[in-house]
């Protein structure tokens, strides 16, 4: 068939070696024995399909953090007929969740390196910030100054912190499965990518906080 | 050259590997089953079957219609059958349906045995399909959602709605956005990450564009869907105020959110179609689609424009005249990729011998009656001409030429293309011209009157009419056309069944067709291919065999295959596939009590969610015995 039509010059270029990270020829064949068994970072496909789920939820902050100023467009006053929330504990919950990327990065770079001894350090430290997070989140909640049935605004802010706050929850489970799993076993190498990966998961529920304490903090002094 | 393309292993390999992929036997087997072949099948029959559930409905209504001052059905039920009619075409036939296609269809096509997550899609599978059966025993329990299918608030909110029926389908959408968007993250890894050594992005089938376009749509869409049903649940449940205008909320905010998400979803239907087309065409115009790299470019065009499109559902609301002035010429605008692609289409047509088919006969349907369609959207893109039709059966017309014609038709092509390697056997021909042709001329017998009872001033979703206002005789057509398309779907699954027994042998490739799922035998083994093979070309089963022409080197006793690099699919790593567990079954039992719970108390998000975390934490943990094998052939980074 291949003379019935005319050569694509993207399809027809010469192709690149293939023989890359130990996937050698093998007469007519490609011997992928040698290929690496894992992959850490973008080589992961347990790395997309987070970064995915990051995209899902991600997209979810953004559309709530609209419909927070298209329901401010709305108003006369804003917050309405409320003061804006205190900035005690979101402020020093902004500071914890900053700091444990520090611990969240220690675990990381463990994983990197297979060193089960400073996995099994770091772990630890990280789920101790998520227990003082989740904590102080519900500090945070009695700070909003209203209920989710006071009115719009109300709902709107309750609905922002509470989809952070689910974040926080499925964060702190992942990271204590995983501790617990790195300490019982049955261990395998790939398990030091799912502790990296979990990491990129927490920078995410950290990162994504940022913009939201903006919003629910600072947006209603402007 | 097709039946040598890839190299058959040794018979005792053949064996291991067939005992190594295949679903484990029996009843329980059949819950914990991931193959993606299993889980696509069923897919693809479950949303068959919600297609012809959703159709029956559709008769109800057009026998109703048939004529003036009807009695068979009472407003209240006619508000309930059209809801969940629109309801379930969308959200349970139209957009899994696709998904479905490409859960079977993208690992064969791009060279691989399974998709990135298999346990995630059997999970989706589950999901969404008691998600469906949910709202289907509401309606039978006389508890189905009647607020139409885009569930308007204040109609649907705690004022207007007592009782659960928009509860139920808010729900509803819940199921089917966890469903549609895992599959999508499932999609989108297993196109960047398993596609066959040297098939780089540009020599990647269109079909499998297209189905990485829509998970990406899907992914940046149904959030805002998913968004705002929970608002609505939240506002009926436990008092919250965002759609209430007393208390500073907004009707106009779920419009906004339900058609951001809307909009985009009708090109979640409509870009896997442009896929299938792509598919079809080449293989019966006998050669490489015409203008490959603009098809790609005008697919992602599409997907770009389609999310600068919403407001155009929102002409009669107050939206300022400048952002109805933008939405109508972003509205125009998609026109041109959609032509760019239509252009090529013909072009390839033209340039190709073709070879006439039940399957290029749909996919020629397509361009008939989408143009169609199209042309009626011009009219209702443009702010003045939709405000005079707004609300008619002449929007309900336009509609139906466009996901029928834009979707429907390509995908009962696409059933007859592909039916051969799902099932190993041929669909018959004759029998395939008749489902055609009385498909084809029976839908414009039903919808094309439409146009006409809109632009008379019938309004859509009124249950019956007076006989002074002359609609009965055009009502009276729609309905007699509708009998035919009944007539023809139930010739369709005669078709199937009938095929499925006694159809010609289709052989590996009986349409000569150039993509690699055409290399693997008909019906696939359960590890679809016996080696995995090197791709040099855009049409590798058209082309000269490459040097190397296949993988060895992988495992047979566990599920290996090989991951590749995003663009130039270079060798990366050995992937292992996780193996069956019925946890993934349980954890959609406990995710469909948590949801369904949850209309009736709130609180049922706290305890119900106890059970999903037990069953996904049994999920993840891995066996000693699986741990032990992957140890055997662990080699790191």
């Amino acid at each position: 068939m291949s003379a019935t039509h005319p050569p694509y010059p993207l399809g027809a270029a010469p192709a690149p070696s293939l023989e890359t990270r130990g996937a050698v020829r093998a007469g007519d064949a490609l011997d992928v024995r040698a290929l690496p068994s894992y992959g850490f970072g973008a080589s992961s496909l347990m790395w997309w399909g987070t970064l995915g789920v990051m995209a899902i939820e991600g997209t979810v902050f953004a559309m709530a953090a609209v419909a927070y100023f298209y329901l401010r467009t709305q108003a006369d006053e804003w917050p309405l007929g409320v003061p804006p929330p205190k900035l005690l504990w979101g402020t020093l919950n902004t500071l914890i969740l900053l700091a444990s990327a520090i611990p969240n990065q220690w675990a990381k770079r463990a994983a990197q390196r297979h060193d089960l001894e400073g996995v099994r350090r770091a772990l630890p430290i990280c789920i101790a910030f998520a227990v003082a997070f989740i904590v102080v989140r519900a500090f945070e909640f009695t700070t909003l100054e209203c209920r989710w049935d006071t009115n719009a605004y109300g709902s709107i802010v309750w609905m922002l912190l509470g989809l952070h706050t689910t974040h926080l929850l499925t964060d702190f489970a992942d990271t204590a499965v995983l501790a617990v799993l790195m300490f019982t076993g049955p261990l395998e190498g790939k398990r030091f990518a799912d502790v990296a990966e979990n990491a990129v998961y927490w920078d995410f529920v950290v990162l994504a906080w940022l913009p939201i304490y903006a919003v629910i903090y600072w947006a209603p002094r402007f | 050259m097709t039946d040598a393309y890839v190299a058959m292993p040794e018979p005792a390999a053949a064996q291991a590997l067939e005992r190594t992929w295949r679903d484990p036997p029996g009843f329980l087997g059949w819950l914990a089953a991931v193959n993606h072949k299993s889980i696509g099948r069923r897919f693809i029959v479950t949303a068959f079957g919600f297609f012809v559930a959703a159709g029956l409905l559709a008769a109800v209504m057009r026998l109703q219609l048939s004529r003036p001052d009807n009695h068979i059905v009472g407003p209240d039920l006619y508000n309930r059958i059209f809801t969940l009619h629109g309801t379930a075409m969308m959200f349970l036939f139209a957009v899994p349906v696709m998904q479905a296609m490409a859960v079977y269809l993208v690992p064969l096509m791009i060279g691989t045995r399974s998709t990135a997550f298999p346990r995630m899609t059997a999970y989706a599978y589950w999901v969404y399909l008691f998600g469906g059966l949910m709202i289907f025993i509401a309606f039978l329990l006389a508890m189905g959602p009647d607020n139409g299918w885009f569930n308007y608030v204040p109609l649907s909110g705690p004022q207007y709605s007592s009782g659960k029926r928009s509860d139920f389908w808010a729900q509803l959408i819940t199921f089917t956005e966890v469903s549609g968007l895992l599959v999508s993250v499932d999609i989108i890894t297993t196109v960047f990450k398993l596609r066959a050594p040297g098939m780089t992005l540009a020599r990647m089938p269109l079909f499998v564009w297209a189905m990485l376009v829509t998970a990406f749509m899907i992914i940046f869409a149904m959030p805002a869907v998913m968004l705002s049903s929970t608002m609505l649940i939240m506002d009926r449940l436990v008092g919250t105020h965002f759609f209430n205008p007393a208390d500073g909320g907004d009707p106009l905010l779920w419009q906004h959110l339900f058609w951001f998400f809307g909009h985009p979803e009708v090109y979640f239907i409509f870009i896997p179609a442009l896929g299938f087309m792509s598919s079809i065409i080449a293989t019966f115009a006998r050669r490489p689609i015409f203008g490959h790299t603009a098809m790609v470019l005008a697919l992602i065009a599409t997907a770009f424009f389609a999310f600068g499109l919403w407001v155009h559902h929102m002409f009669a609301t107050n939206v300022p005249d400048l952002g109805k002035a933008f939405f109508t010429a972003m509205s125009l605008m998609i026109a041109i990729p959609s032509a760019v692609q239509i252009f090529c289409w013909i072009a390839t047509l033209w340039k190709g011998r073709l070879y006439m088919t039940s399957a290029l006969l749909f996919t020629l349907g397509f361009f008939f009656i989408l143009v169609i369609g199209g042309l009626t959207g011009l009219i209702l893109g443009s702010v003045p001409l939709d405000l005079q039709v707004h609300d008619s059966y002449f929007v309900v017309a336009h509609l139906h030429y466009v996901l029928i014609g834009g979707a429907v038709f390509p995908l009962f092509g696409a059933w007859y293309y592909w039916f051969p390697k799902i099932t190993g056997r041929l669909m018959d021909e004759r029998l395939g011209r008749w489902n055609f042709w009385l498909f084809f001329i029976a839908f414009n017998v039903t919808f094309y009157p439409m146009h006409h009872l809109g632009l008379e001033g019938m309004p859509r979703r009124v249950y019956t009419y007076a006989a002074a206002t002359g609609w009965g005789p055009l009502n009276l057509l729609a309905s007699v056309g509708a009998v035919v398309i009944a007539l023809s779907v139930l010739l369709f699954i005669v078709n199937a069944v009938k095929s499925l027994r006694s159809g010609e042998l289709a052989g590996p490739n009986p349409w000569r067709a150039p993509s690699l799922e055409w290399a693997a035998d008909s019906p696939p083994a359960a590890y679809d291919f016996a080696a995995i093979p090197v791709v040099a070309s855009r049409e590798p089963l058209w082309d000269a065999r490459p040097a190397p022409s296949h993988v060895t080197g992988l495992a047979t006793d566990v599920r290996e295959g090989v991951s590749t690099t995003v663009i130039d699919a270079l060798p990366d790593h050995r992937y292992t596939f996780p193996s069956p567990t019925p946890w993934t079954f349980l954890a959609a039992v406990a995710t469909t009590v948590m949801f369904i719970s949850s209309i009736f108390t709130p609180w049922a998000v706290v305890w119900g969610s106890i059970p999903i975390i037990i069953t996904l934490i049994a999920w993840f943990w891995p066996t000693r015995e699986e741990t032990a094998k992957h140890l055997a052939l662990e080699k790191r980074p």
